[in-house]
């Protein structure tokens, strides 16, 4: 469940106009940003940036872009795309790092609906000039670039169907590959990147019954390895999506330093989607709601918007 | 009576790519019992004697027959399909049938749209309940499973914006890769597939360009004899030469029935580049027969409506 608190009927151009006063003259009201654009939905943002730029001749995103700063701008930016975009965004800062983020290719080509990563790639497409796949063929090596290319290349059956012979020979081959650390990448990768996400669970669920442990579990390994990092997201974001979130977001605050860019990814990409149970399954874990956590770990505006997508009642 | 002209005609109505079907309705209805005796005599390709004193049918030739009368059909029934559904059975069709129809999945990848590609990955769920992507680990265990799988994924960049120092440098690394180690190894090469499966159709043509340029034959050339890799780079930078090539081997005198079902398909599919080029051979003026001619000329007749 969603944690955005957004209300059915807003007026687009109300909107736009109270965020162009709250951009006007000397300084910023950080916080009417935050209370217009922080109870809006994917949808209303949208009607939102139209309005604006029918009203004012100007692009909303860049008008933010110039008056917002820090970690703040950067959520502001974040939440104000649509989805897709986003994720293309988000796709695009992971792959040119100096020391590209693996794992945010792999939580974008993995959690998002077969359709959504889609309209990612398209989204990507139309703002880079270059196809997803390409980009991240050119900026990766070895078997991870041959996992992360096949995951961002994905298009898979979104049926219920299981075929419970094929989860059975998948989990042994999966055993095979795994157990004595001689990783047959190719195999892995070929599971991992064709079979539908209902198939793939049932044979995690196989898997798990016939070797009495989770398949993560078995790739617990040395941390220097990249590969076999991607390779255990991979499988987290398949099949425990919410639980791989729970564990970046404690990751993200448990830092010497919050790891602000997962903290705001992670809120900003799942608001509309499923951060209620994030959060509950984070209270179960760490004896501390989120917000709580957030809060003592965060400041300023940053912190109010973050806690406004939270859920936080104004 | 004229009989030999019958035998000759019957012959030629089935001698072609297609069925005289006029021919056979004049020849049969007005032929009576007697007659029709004389022509199975005298069809030593469709009839031999039987022991038992008739003239018994050969099975293997009538079994080609139907290929012939169903070419309309299949015609029929590609001009009319939505091109999602079309491609995507072409598809699961050619994965079935094995390696020889592996050119078909390489062509429905590499010379339609990306969104027309997406359409059909997007029917092919809804036909057969799987992605391309399975059927093809599941069914494809040689080495071509790399490369298809990739292919089929692509959803390449359409637009202009080469980097020509890039295309250049990857025109390098395949020169490299075909010529300094065993050809067929190619299909292993990782970055080989990632440059033919993920570069844009516009890059790849500037590489082809560039290849040309510096190494005094095209890529294509270099790559004679290596089956699906050469269809790849026909069907990403030369489409013209691919779609030739295909109809010429279907017009041959020995051509076998894959290769004629290719005429159906290429025309049928391509039609508008087909107005344009230019490069349907006259041959098929000749060698096509009945209504299946009457659709084929007819469709590339009218390539040219939008």
């Amino acid at each position: 469940m969603a944690t955005l608190i957004a209300p059915e009927h807003s007026s687009a151009v109300e909107d736009a106009e109270k965020l162009q006063k709250a951009c006007k003259g000397w300084g910023t009201d950080e916080k009417a940003i935050i209370s217009v654009l922080g109870h809006r939905n994917a949808v209303q943002r949208k009607q939102i940036r139209l309005a604006y730029e029918d009203l004012y001749q100007e692009d909303l995103i860049k008008r933010l872009e110039s008056e917002l700063s820090g970690d703040f701008e950067k959520a502001v930016y974040r939440w104000i795309l649509d989805p897709a975009d986003r994720d293309a965004v988000l796709a695009n800062v992971a792959i040119k790092k100096l020391s590209p983020d693996h794992h945010v290719i792999v939580e974008i080509s993995c959690t998002r609906s077969p359709e959504e990563l889609l309209a990612v790639r398209r989204a990507y497409q139309a703002r880079y000039k270059h196809s997803l796949e390409e980009d991240v063929a050119a900026h990766t090596k070895g078997d991870t670039r041959k996992l992360l290319v096949s995951l961002v290349s994905a298009f898979r059956y979104d049926g219920e169907e299981i075929n419970t012979r094929v989860a059975n020979s998948e989990a042994k081959i999966l055993h095979e590959a795994v157990k004595d650390k001689e990783f047959n990448h190719e195999e892995i990768i070929r599971i991992l990147s064709t079979r539908s996400k209902m198939q793939l669970m049932a044979t995690f669920n196989r898997y798990r019954d016939d070797h009495g442990t989770t398949i993560t579990k078995n790739l617990e390994g040395d941390s220097g390895d990249e590969f076999l990092k991607t390779l255990r997201a991979t499988i987290r974001c398949l099949n425990d999506p919410k639980k791989y979130f729970e564990k970046v977001l404690r990751n993200s605050i448990r830092r010497v330093g919050t790891d602000e860019d997962a903290l705001t990814r992670v809120i900003v990409t799942r608001a509309e989607k499923d951060l209620k149970d994030i959060k509950e399954l984070y209270y179960k874990r760490n004896s501390v709601s989120l917000d709580q956590a957030v809060a003592k770990d965060t400041s300023g505006d940053y912190k109010a918007l973050l806690l406004t997508l939270l859920g936080k009642e104004d | 009576m004229a009989l030999p002209v019958d035998i000759e005609a019957l012959d030629k109505a089935f001698s072609g790519i297609g069925v005289d079907e006029k021919s056979l309705i004049s020849i049969l209805t007005n032929s009576n019992e007697e007659h029709k005796k004389s022509l199975r005599k005298g069809s030593s390709k469709l009839f031999i004697e039987d022991a038992k004193g008739f003239e018994r049918s050969d099975q293997s030739s009538i079994k080609i027959l139907k290929h012939q009368f169903k070419r309309f059909r299949d015609a029929v029934m590609l001009s009319i399909l939505h091109p999602w559904e079309r491609d995507a059975r072409l598809i699961e069709k050619a994965i079935r049938k094995g390696p020889k129809h592996y050119n078909v999945i390489v062509e429905m990848a590499c010379t339609r749209s990306s969104d027309q590609l997406l359409g059909a990955r997007k029917a092919y769920h809804s036909l057969f309940h799987h992605s391309i992507e399975e059927h093809l680990v599941t069914h494809i265990k040689g080495r071509e499973r790399k490369l298809l799988v990739a292919l089929v994924s692509a959803y390449r960049f359409d637009g202009p914006g080469v980097n020509e120092d890039v295309a250049k440098s990857e025109a390098q690394i395949l020169y490299e890769a075909i010529n300094n180690g065993e050809k067929n190894k190619l299909l292993d090469h990782e970055d080989a597939i990632m440059i033919l499966a993920t570069r844009s159709k516009q890059h790849l043509q500037a590489l082809y360009q560039h290849y040309n340029q510096s190494y005094d034959k095209t890529l294509a050339q270099d790559l004679e004899g290596e089956g699906i890799l050469k269809d790849t780079v026909e069907c990403l930078c030369t489409p013209q030469t691919y779609f030739t090539r295909v109809l010429e081997a279907a017009v041959k005198e020995d051509a076998d029935e894959e290769s004629k079902r290719a005429l159906t398909r290429v025309i049928v599919t391509q039609k508008e580049q087909l107005v344009k080029e230019g490069f349907v051979p006259n041959k098929i003026q000749d060698i096509l027969l009945g209504l299946y001619k009457d659709f084929m000329l007819a469709s590339i007749a009218s390539g040219d409506i939008k």
